[in-house]
């Protein structure tokens, strides 16, 4: 009795507070969004709205479930469940139903389950076992080629059911390997490699690269403020594009003015590196190397966009960055979406208002594009309480996270703030034109038994780990 | 403390705050700043179906329809709403060419994405039916319904006017119209447009992502209901107005008739005319070309807007401005030799007795006489000078609508012309003109120009003794008989001549002319009235046959005048006409079929 009470009190009620609150309104937003005249009652079973509430019901169940467990009992059974989950994922492969292409999910009668859901939680409980291991040292080669295989094996039996939006999601554990002493540079470049990405499609290549020429001797000063360097270095730059001008000028400009700059900019490049590495001045070759990294990494896009890339493909990411707009074609539904949004104004249409959720102009919109109907019904309002009780739940989470001594959990809790972090951020920023349009739910939200459950579990077994936070180490 | 990498809390901490930043910068821009997404959910959502009013219908003075309407059909397409369509398929319903659609579709596209536009206009009724059931595989399509003109029978196009599609200038002045909106081009339709127009009204209904119709919108509480157009009672006389354009056929010219007593409109032809049916719907634009092309300008309105030398009806005038300046009287004679002796025989006259009275020489029209009447009149003793009394004469003149318009509720009705005295300073020089110089505007020839209509008028000025109404063609608007915009038909305009023995010499002599004189052959049985023969000079060809005739002679109740264009003289073809009219109004029948037979079956155009 007595350890009934204590986990009762070490329960943390902020985060469960949150769960509760985003549930009910995912299911009310549900309602909204498929509202039927004919049947108004929010407990009609024969709709949505009405199954949500069991799916709700039985996640409440699940939650109190996890609750009778020892908490010693995931840390234990990780290989287990791991071995089950990733076996499901196989026999859907064989066994599993295809819509729309995919083959994703298992039917019994009117229920169907997507095992790629509950994947989650066993791949972040495999992380944290391997990680927490006795050892562990993340800066061997050894440890990063188990940790690659942790995380690709279940995402490529998931790439493998034609379901790309659920295998990105296991890219979001580069936060939690992050946190766990991986080095820097591989979420700097993430991040960076999304940055340039966009920039390189949003804005013309050789405006790029003039922008980087200027740039570069401007952060070398700031670095290293000495005038005569930096002379140098453009006088260098000078010379190398005068040579390839006068060149491309005696072949009757046969390429443009950007490849002048290009090659320069690769001579200039060597040359630069040479005496920077002789004078010892660090600063100039890696500012040389980023420069022309990002440079050609463009360049790179460009190419690759244009030449390689296929129409339809081109159209997907061209939509996604709003370059070509064909509100009928391929840019239908996140056209659509932000016009859902965008009409809800400061304060919304009121509950049961919406004209483009209910009058279904949105697609998916119980699902993946349930917070459009948020927008819409809510206003700017409800979309900023929304994406706050989100965000409070993230911090919540590395907050509750960093007070674990068990290092399992601390690594658990991390997982399950990564995985929320990149559903909440590409589902959003779909809706709102700035994410891709890839088909993954909303957690607490959107309309689904599987996906619903499948976040219940992540979090509770880290509420659970965390109610145990003052018990002895596993 | 095992743990090393404590403070990498902070990094991750600031990213997800950093993203949650960004969405809500980016969903203010979306929510707030940019209202265009606003537009687009009300256009997505909501669909606008005006509902046109049907103009009113127009009467004839005894209740009879000149025009009403009969049901069309419209397509109109939402661009942003079509779906990939088989347009071979659509074209072979609505029977048109596929350049043609896809013309009119890429013009729709042009004026608005959102908004709908007209893409065939006017779909009969089969068609429509047709088209209803297969409308569902059109999404963005959708059918209007719309009136359109109909004419029991092809006459008084002039009158009626005809409707169009309003164009771009009118909608930037007046926010009633919108684009493929109706509107009265000309005539009535044109005049009494605000009435006749009815206010549109509009059903806002919400619409699905199919273009399926969900319901009304707020439960209807936007939507306003069209007011069907007011009718319109005219002063024409169906019957008249036929007949008139019968005797007019193959024939250039004219016909008013007005009743003296009201000023009501009998009829107004302007011949040669077109079948008004042929401006009406998708024929309307192709039939319009070809009438415009047409030499005989059938869309001209001669009635109102010709302009002809005032030719004997001024003579009748001049006859008046002289006895009322004291310058003639019933018995004062002038000799006439072939033309007006003191100026070498000009202008010019036909041989007659001589001298004569003022009664015969408005039974002869003499030209000699009125140019001695002319004389008289503007060198007058008691104004002393010439300018003075030319001023007094023009001023006359002017007050009975001559050179000045009558306001009568014709659209382009046209002023005609009396020259002024700086008009003349201007062509001899200050001083430098006196009667003899403009001696023709005594026989109404020169630079004077009266419309058919004007002329009539000055008929019925003569056969009232002194004053009229205006000339007009409505009578009634709907059921309100006291309507403002009709009260100035109902005031009384006097003429500067009022003393009616001044008309009754001039009567007399228009009475001789039927009993004795140059109107002999056109007497009607039973009728006495007046008239007066008369030729407009045209320099550029053969003269205009005119007649102008009041009757009967006491309560006149027909004033008119007919111009025959280049039929020599009046009581040739212009008199037979005016007698034949004037017999059918006032006894119902035609004693004279010989006569209407030949008048109807002679063509005087030549083709
Ligand atoms: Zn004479």
């Amino acid at each position: 009795m007595k350890r009934k009470i204590n986990i009762f009190k070490s329960t943390d009620w902020l985060i469960v507070s949150l769960y509760v609150v985003l549930v009910i309104l995912g299911w009310i937003n549900i309602y909204a969004a498929v509202y039927n005249e004919q049947y108004s009652s929010i407990f009609d079973f024969s709709q949505r709205y009405g199954k949500q509430l069991v799916w709700i019901g039985a996640a409440f169940l699940i939650a109190l479930t996890i609750f009778l467990f020892d908490s010693n009992f995931f840390s234990f059974f990780t290989w287990p469940i791991y071995g089950v989950m990733l076996f499901f994922l196989i026999s859907v492969l064989i066994f599993g139903k295809e819509t729309n292409g995919q083959r994703a999910w298992f039917e019994l009668g009117s229920f169907r389950l997507q095992p790629s859901e509950f994947m989650k939680f066993a791949t972040n409980l495999a992380l944290a076992k391997f990680l927490s291991s006795y050892n562990f040292k993340i800066k061997n080669f050894r440890s990063l080629l188990y940790i690659g295989l942790i995380i690709f094996i279940p995402c490529g039996l998931i790439l493998l059911q034609n379901d790309t939006g659920s295998s990105l999601v296991y890219l979001a554990f580069v936060f939690l390997l992050y946190r766990e002493g991986l080095t820097p540079y591989v979420l700097f470049f993430a991040l960076m490699t999304i940055i340039l990405f966009l920039i390189a499609m949003l804005v013309d290549k050789f405006l790029i690269i003039q922008v980087l020429l200027v740039l570069a001797p401007i952060v070398f000063f700031l670095l290293n403020p000495k005038i005569k360097i930096v002379g140098i270095g453009i006088g260098i730059f000078a010379l190398a594009a005068s040579i390839f001008y006068g060149i491309n000028a005696a072949i009757a400009y046969k390429y443009s003015t950007y490849y002048v700059f290009f090659a320069a900019l690769f001579l200039s490049a060597i040359a630069i590196l040479i005496i920077a590495n002789k004078k010892r001045i660090a600063f100039a070759s890696m500012i040389m190397i980023f420069l022309v990294s990002s440079v050609t990494f463009t360049f790179a896009v460009n190419y690759i966009f244009t030449d390689v890339l296929e129409k339809h493909q081109q159209d997907r990411i061209n939509e996604l960055l709003g370059i070509t707009s064909d509100p009928l074609g391929t840019g239908y539904n996140v056209n659509q979406s932000k016009i859902a949004i965008g009409s809800g104004g400061f304060a919304g249409k009121g509950f049961l208002q919406g004209t483009q959720t209910k009058f279904n102009f949105v697609p998916e919109q119980s699902t993946d594009f349930i917070f459009c109907t948020v927008g819409e019904e809510r206003g700017f309002i409800g979309t900023v309480v929304v994406l706050s009780l989100f965000t409070i739940m993230l911090l919540r989470l590395i907050f509750l996270a960093e007070r674990q001594r068990s290092v399992f959990s601390r690594i658990y809790g991390y997982g399950v703030a990564s995985i929320l972090f990149f559903h909440i951020v590409v589902n959003i920023g779909m809706t709102i034109g700035l994410a891709p349009v890839i088909g993954i739910p909303l957690p607490f939200f959107s309309y689904g038994g599987s996906s619903l459950w499948s976040f219940t579990i992540l979090l509770f077994i880290f509420i659970r780990l965390d109610s145990n936070r003052f018990e002895s180490l596993a | 403390m095992i743990n090393p990498y404590s403070n990498r809390k902070y990094i991750i901490g600031g990213i997800f705050i950093a993203f949650a930043l960004i969405f809500i910068i980016r969903l203010f821009y979306l929510q707030i700043i940019d209202t265009s997404y606003k537009f687009s959910a009300d256009n997505n959502s909501q669909r606008r179906i005006t509902k046109y009013p049907a103009r009113g219908v127009i009467y004839d003075r005894n209740g009879k329809i000149l025009v009403f309407n009969e049901a069309a059909f419209d397509l109109m397409v939402i661009p942003q709403q079509t779906k990939q369509f088989d347009t071979i398929d659509l074209c072979s319903i609505l029977e048109i060419e596929k350049d043609e659609f896809t013309k009119k579709f890429k013009d729709a596209k042009l004026y608005s994405t959102y908004r709908p536009s007209v893409i065939i206009s006017q779909i009969s009724s089969k068609t429509y039916a047709i088209l209803q059931e297969k409308l569902f595989k059109f999404p963005g399509f959708f059918v209007q319904g719309r009136t359109l003109r109909k004419y029991p029978q092809p006459i008084a196009s002039h009158i009626l006017g005809y409707v169009g599609e309003v164009d771009p200038k009118k909608i930037k002045e007046n926010a009633y119209y919108k684009q493929g909106d109706y509107i009265g081009i000309s005539g009535i339709e044109r005049t009494y447009e605000n009435f006749l127009r009815g206010q549109k009204g509009v059903s806002i209904f919400m619409v699905d992502v199919h273009n399926k119709i969900m319901g009304s919108f707020a439960e209807g509480k936007f939507d306003t209901a069209a007011v069907i157009g007011t009718d319109i009672k005219t002063t024409i006389d169906a019957d008249l107005q036929l007949y008139g354009e019968k005797l007019m056929s193959h024939k250039k010219g004219s016909i008013v008739a007005i009743d003296p007593s009201t000023g009501e409109i009998l009829m107004v032809v302007s011949s040669p005319s077109y079948d008004p049916g042929l401006l009406v719907g998708r024929i309307r634009s192709k039939n319009y070309v070809n009438l415009l092309k047409d030499t005989l300008k059938p869309l001209f309105n001669r009635a109102i807007m010709a302009s002809y030398p005032p030719g004997s009806t001024f003579k009748l005038v001049m006859a008046l401005i002289g006895q009322q300046e004291g310058v003639l009287n019933a018995n004062t004679r002038y000799p006439c030799s072939k033309g007006y002796a003191p100026l070498g025989g000009h202008p010019k006259c036909h041989p007659h007795g001589s001298p004569l009275d003022l009664s015969n020489a408005i039974g002869h029209s003499c030209n000699s006489y009125f140019s001695y009447v002319f004389k008289s009149v503007i060198e007058n003793k008691k104004y002393h000078n010439t300018n003075k009394a030319f001023e007094a004469w023009r001023n006359i003149a002017l007050s009975f609508c001559i050179g000045k318009k009558t306001g009568s509720d014709f659209s382009y009705e046209l002023r005609g012309n009396i020259p002024s005295i700086k008009y003349y300073d201007k062509i001899f020089g200050k001083g430098k003109w006196k009667a003899s110089t403009v001696i023709s505007l005594g026989i109404g020839q020169a630079e004077m120009g009266i419309t058919p209509l004007q002329s009539a008028n000055v008929v019925a000025i003569i056969a009232n003794r002194g004053w009229y109404y205006i000339p007009h063609i409505v009578k009634s608007i709907g059921n309100n008989t006291n309507d403002t915009t009709l009260a100035r038909f109902k005031i009384k305009n006097y003429t500067m001549i009022t003393d009616t023995n001044i008309f009754l010499n001039v009567i007399q002599g228009m009475s001789d002319a039927v009993e004795s004189g140059t109107a002999a052959s056109l007497k009607i049985e039973g009728i006495n009235f007046c008239a007066k023969t008369g030729t407009a000079e045209n320099p550029h060809g053969k003269d205009h046959s005119v007649f102008v005739a009041f009757a009967p002679t006491n309560n006149p109740r027909i004033a008119i005048s007919v111009l025959v264009e280049n039929a020599g003289f009046g009581a040739a073809w212009a008199g037979p006409i005016a007698s034949l009219i004037m017999e059918k109004h006032l006894t119902g029948k035609i004693k004279r079929p010989d006569l209407e037979k030949h008048i109807m079956e002679t063509n005087l155009i030549g083709d």
